[in-house]
């Protein structure tokens, strides 16, 4: 098990830059989430991270060790794929025997440590069956054991669950939680889907364009988003953004929005120009008092909750509120923000502007 | 604009049954979401309403005339496939236009420019309509493929997972424009897909199937407050409905065998005592997985909820839902 340190990484092809200076670290037993859209750079950061590319320049440590210019075969981590690649022709025993077979380790010694693995996979009574008659569930297991069974530094995971259907997935990603909290083996784990990285990660690095746009706790990054991007990838439905034109100045506690007088955090920066006031859709609230109209424009009916969405002077707003609450489309209706829990960002460059709600997040990077 | 309904359906292909005395009717100007997992009949039901198949027995009825005899272009439907399919050597616009210059239709020149400007417009992709079909990406041609059908106006539209190979936030936004695509025309659209997020956020009328039989049919607020059976339950509602033993917390009614729990059905802070386990922080709200008595419940409480993994919270059941021997639901 390993601490990994990615320092300054950056990975070119050609002209393309598809990782520029990244700069993360993973803690030792952390359940570790690279996230972002295709083509953000995230598998390439898996991949230079496991050996399987060459970083341009950067440093990697695992494990107090250097190993950025390294083989994979000298990392000594595991890596999952998406497609959960066994042999064949062998049965589940000797696929999750090979690894240790071909490092030469007597035969007792490997028996002993698939049966280690296959109780922690509750796989023991399918050891002696072919590869060809499992599951698709089983299979993934059997896979998974393949590379626990050498108790690598590190496991890193691209999108092992992206071709499983819902339910089945949300199985799995319970099931793989669980195994994490057991071995506490450091893990990294590539995903394009924002809930998985939540639901899954102990903490979370957001990539965009090659670069990293946060990392943190699941809860902080969605909390307290550092760019426009971040807010608008995570959550579903995302952050809503009403712009405006104006300044906004250290110290206030409010901002004037078509008119009405919206709180917000403590702002702790003067800054001048379009902003978008960022508020998530749980804390809309629809309110006869609310100064600030909107017309419902849709409402989609979710079961515990709705999402109402509704036509605003500064653009289109999504509310997440309790189901029961009747809305009809067509009507006027006021709007509330939970001001304590505003981002303010400066449109040109997607940055959040500081406030009380996010001066943590800046002082750790 | 069009009422459709079966009568009795069923269709077999050699040993297996696809659809069994399915009956339903798509009311004119609804929006009638068939939910259901992989080979429960939802795409053969589409197929047969659309006159590609022929149903062994029964009826197919469009404004009250059987359309049996009729074939899928005197029916007047307009199909979305999961797999889009585009004239790849065509434009966006020659894509969009072509169903109009078709010489049934015979439509001007103009007016079939403003339509096709209208509908990219509303599927965002009036910048790309001079680009090749194959210049797209994969979101882009499934946007392309819904156009065409929506430039037609044709009586009814029958849509296959039209969305399931979007991204997720593409496809959060086509949700609510579908819908208000819909409303705003009184189209009549029947829709497959296995997602319920869709079925509950679009529909006007959900239909549930499972091996090839409708097992309810109704609004969506109807389907999830009082599904017909567990597997109805089980099918919508995220997370899923917690289904334990009728007993575990007194109070069942005679002939219960299991009691159903959503999370909305879950007060946390009286009752029986339930250890919490992993803990999951997804933004807006938490979910905690609990065990009670050696049964496993997951629940949401609030973001910012102060529970932390090993602590005993109690937990007592708020109208929730009781199932017989059967699965059926009590009451």
């Amino acid at each position: 098990m390993a601490q990994i340190v990615i320092k300054n990484l950056q990975k070119k092809f050609g002209d393309f830059t598809a990782v520029q200076s990244s700069s993360f670290t993973i803690e030792d037993g952390e359940f570790f989430m690279l996230l972002g859209p295709s083509g953000c750079g995230k598998t390439t950061t898996l991949r230079m991270i496991a050996g399987l590319e060459l970083p341009t320049s950067g440093e990697i440590w695992i494990d107090g060790e250097e190993v950025a210019q390294k083989p994979a075969g000298q990392r000594d981590i595991a890596f999952v794929f998406q497609m959960f690649a066994l042999y064949p022709h062998m049965n589940v025993r000797k696929n999750i025997s090979y690894p240790l077979v071909s490092q030469g380790m007597p035969r007792a010694e490997v028996r002993q440590k698939v049966s280690e693995v296959a109780s922690l996979l509750g796989i023991q009574d399918i050891l002696d069956k072919p590869i060809s008659g499992l599951s698709g569930g089983d299979r993934q297991r059997v896979a998974l054991g393949r590379a626990i069974v050498r108790k690598p530094k590190a496991f890193m995971m691209d999108e092992p669950l992206g071709a499983l259907d819902a339910e089945f997935r949300e199985h799995m990603s319970l099931e793989l939680r669980a195994l994490h909290d057991r071995m506490k083996a450091t893990t990294i784990y590539v995903t394009h889907d924002q809930l998985e990285a939540m639901q899954m990660g102990d903490r979370i690095v957001v990539m965009n364009h090659g670069v990293v746009e946060q990392y943190g706790r699941p809860q902080e990054v969605y909390d307290k988003p550092a760019t426009m991007f971040v807010a608008d990838f995570i959550g579903s439905p995302p952050m809503n953004f009403l712009k405006f034109t104006g300044t906004v100045h250290a110290g206030d506690v409010a901002v004037a929005l078509g008119g009405v007088s919206m709180e917000v955090p403590r702002m702790l920066e003067t800054h001048t120009g379009e902003i978008a006031f960022g508020v998530r859709p749980e804390h809309v609230r629809l309110s006869d008092a609310g100064g600030y109209r909107g017309e419902v424009k849709a409402t989609e009916y979710l079961g515990t909750t709705q999402i109402v969405t509704l036509l605003t002077a500064h653009g289109s707003v999504k509310a997440r509120i309790s189901a029961a609450t009747r809305v009809n489309p067509g009507e006027t209706v006021g709007l509330d923000f939970n001001g304590s829990t505003v981002t303010l960002f400066d449109t040109q460059t997607g940055r959040a502007l500081h406030s009380s709600l996010n001066d943590g997040v800046f002082a750790n990077g | 604009m069009a009422e459709i309904a079966l009568d009795r359906v069923s269709k077999s292909f050699g040993k297996h049954t696809a659809l069994r005395d399915v009956s339903l009717t798509v009311p004119n100007g609804s929006f009638v979401v068939l939910l259901g997992p992989t080979g429960a009949g939802k795409t053969t039901t589409l197929r047969v309403v659309s006159g590609l198949e022929r149903p062994d027995t029964g009826n197919v009825l469009i404004d009250g005339r059987s359309v049996l005899d009729f074939t899928p272009a005197q029916r007047d439907v307009a199909m979305v496939f999961q797999q889009y399919s585009l004239y790849p050597h065509m434009t966006v616009r020659e894509n969009l236009s072509f169903p109009l210059r078709s010489p049934v239709h015979r439509l001007p020149e103009d007016q079939i420019k403003r339509k096709v400007d209208e509908v990219a417009e509303v599927l965002r992709i009036s910048r790309k309509l001079d680009n090749k079909a194959t210049a797209l990406s994969g979101g882009e041609m499934q946007r392309v493929s819904i156009g065409r059908a929506l430039v037609r106006n044709p009586a009814i539209y029958l849509m296959d997972e039209p969305l399931s190979s979007l991204d997720a936030k593409l496809r959060a936004d086509l949700r609510v424009e579908l819908k208000s695509i819909q409303a705003s025309l009184g189209a009549t659209f029947l829709y497959v897909t296995h997602d319920q997020i869709e079925a509950m956020t679009m529909a006007t009328h959900i239909g549930v199937l499972e091996q090839g039989r409708l097992v309810q049919f109704g609004a969506p607020r109807d389907i999830y407050e009082k599904p017909a059976s567990l597997d109805v339950a089980s099918r919508l509602g995220v997370p899923r409905i917690n289904i334990l033993p009728a007993e575990l917390f007194g109070g069942a009614p005679a002939g219960a065998r299991t009691i159903g729990l959503r999370p909305e059905h879950i007060q946390l802070g009286e009752g029986k005592p339930a250890k919490v386990g992993r803990i999951e922080h997804l933004g807006d709200q938490t979910r905690l997985h609990l065990e009670l008595d050696g049964h496993k419940i997951i629940t949401l409480t609030d973001a910012y909820s102060k529970l932390s993994q090993g602590d005993i919270v109690a937990v007592k059941p708020v109208n929730p839902l009781y199932f017989d021997s059967a699965g059926l639901r009590l009451g």
